[in-house]
């Protein structure tokens, strides 16, 4: 355990640093070149760089490359195979957005090939553990499982990337989450290996939260989604990686259990802009929808309850792991 | 309706402990025999069978549960 401290320092040192660093002149560079995209939920005619994908990703493979110096761990490899795919994916529909923005099933199809490192490595287990009652081992469903685990992950995050900041500080409630329940379960190395996300979220965080100077866009939040469902997966603790997950998995199910509905918008604008559930019986119900049934709220109030959720969800997480130990 | 959306995930997480505990307790001892070398494999297209219903009534329990706290909000 205690030779593990070095390298968890320098990984996350080196995490937080190279997205704090490295966001701003990606923040210029993207403007310059016009890849900017209009924020609807302001008043004003409010441009912001877009995609912030590359500096996470950046992020990202300088710290775990970090940690593969230090502990040569096969899962490391994996983690940073499946998150890059899902980047490059992210990428191609960040750039082409116009043109593939009707292709609803481009993205899930095409993240399940990212999963694809995780079982090329064998970097997984087929017990499923589930708290108090112990684990099944489920050969053929967890390779399937393994498949749709990374699409949902990645989706999950990416349909809550509504409003500013709520991607980049969602996910970083969630996997420090994990990192705790990680520890819990007493898997140090994987732990340590989570820990670059949750610093990683953090950095990106000082860019996005509101009023956000760049937007993760499509390679950031499935960036984000790809490696902490691979996480997930490799550190074996599935369950509680879903239940951390929870807010962004109940968009997620209101969304879809609304699927035959969508056509018109969630929530609009009160004439000082903030935001409201619109009466519309064929919008999707959302999870900001819901939030604001209660009346209409500002953008910042509402990405502030979304964080409550996440935080809530957190706490089930940990109460999980310590259940996981525990046998009836 | 911050309470409610609360309220739901804990049920969210209440299901999913349940769901976990049938899945060890129902899915976990089963096997099959009489197949040869086909055993393992018979037995786990069961238990995928099986995890998929569970999934099935674990989402219908949730739309359920969903119009029981939301009923009034949500006009769907």
């Amino acid at each position: 355990m205690i030779e593990l401290i070095l390298p968890a320092v320098a990984s996350c040192i080196v995490a937080f640093f190279v997205v704090f660093l490295m966001t701003p002149p990606l923040i210029k560079f993207l403007e310059k070149r016009n890849f900017t995209v209009k924020d609807v939920n302001k008043k004003e005619n409010v441009l912001v760089a877009r995609p912030g994908g590359l500096s996470i990703i950046v992020g990202i493979i300088a710290s775990e490359i970090v940690l593969y110096t230090f502990l040569q761990l096969n899962e490391i490899l994996v983690i940073l195979f499946t998150t890059s795919i899902a980047f490059v994916i992210g990428y191609i529909d960040d750039r082409k957005y116009f043109k593939m923005h009707n292709q609803r099933w481009f993205k899930p199809i095409a993240l399940a090939i990212a999963a694809i490192p995780i079982i090329a490595f064998g970097a997984y287990t087929s017990d499923l553990a589930f708290p108090l009652f112990g684990t099944v081992q489920i050969p053929i469903l967890y390779l399937a499982l393994i498949f749709l685990m990374i699409p949902i992950t990645g989706n999950t995050i990416n349909s809550i990337d509504v409003l500013n900041g709520v991607a980049s500080g969602f996910m970083m409630i969630a996997s420090f989450s994990l990192s705790i329940c990680l520890f819990i379960t007493q898997n140090y190395e994987i732990a340590i290996v989570s820990l670059p996300l949750g610093f990683v979220s953090l950095a990106f965080y000082k860019y996005h939260k509101i009023p956000s100077k760049i937007f993760p866009g499509d390679s950031g939040a499935l960036t984000f989604g790809a490696m902490y469902g691979a996480i997930a997966i490799v550190g074996g603790v599935e369950i509680i990686a879903a239940v951390a997950l929870l807010p962004a998995v109940l968009n997620s199910f209101l969304f879809l259990s609304s699927v035959k509905q969508i056509r018109g918008k969630p929530v609009e604008h009160t004439d000082d802009f903030q935001l409201k559930a619109t009466d519309d019986k064929t919008a999707p119900v959302t999870l900001v929808r819901l939030i604001l049934a209660g009346g209409s709220l500002s953008e910042k109030q509402v990405g502030f309850t979304i964080f409550k959720l996440g935080i809530f969800s957190g706490i089930l997480a940990i109460i999980t792991a310590f259940m996981m130990g525990v046998s009836l | 309706m911050k309470s409610s959306l609360f309220g739901f995930l804990f049920g969210m997480w209440i299901l999913i402990l349940i769901g976990g505990g049938i899945a060890v307790t129902i899915l976990g001892p089963f096997s099959i025999s009489g197949f040869g070398e086909l055993d393992w494999f018979i037995g786990s297209v069961i238990k995928a069978i099986v995890a998929i219903i569970l999934v099935i009534i674990w989402i219908l329990i949730l739309s359920k549960l969903k119009n029981w706290i939301f009923r009034k909000e949500i006009k769907s």
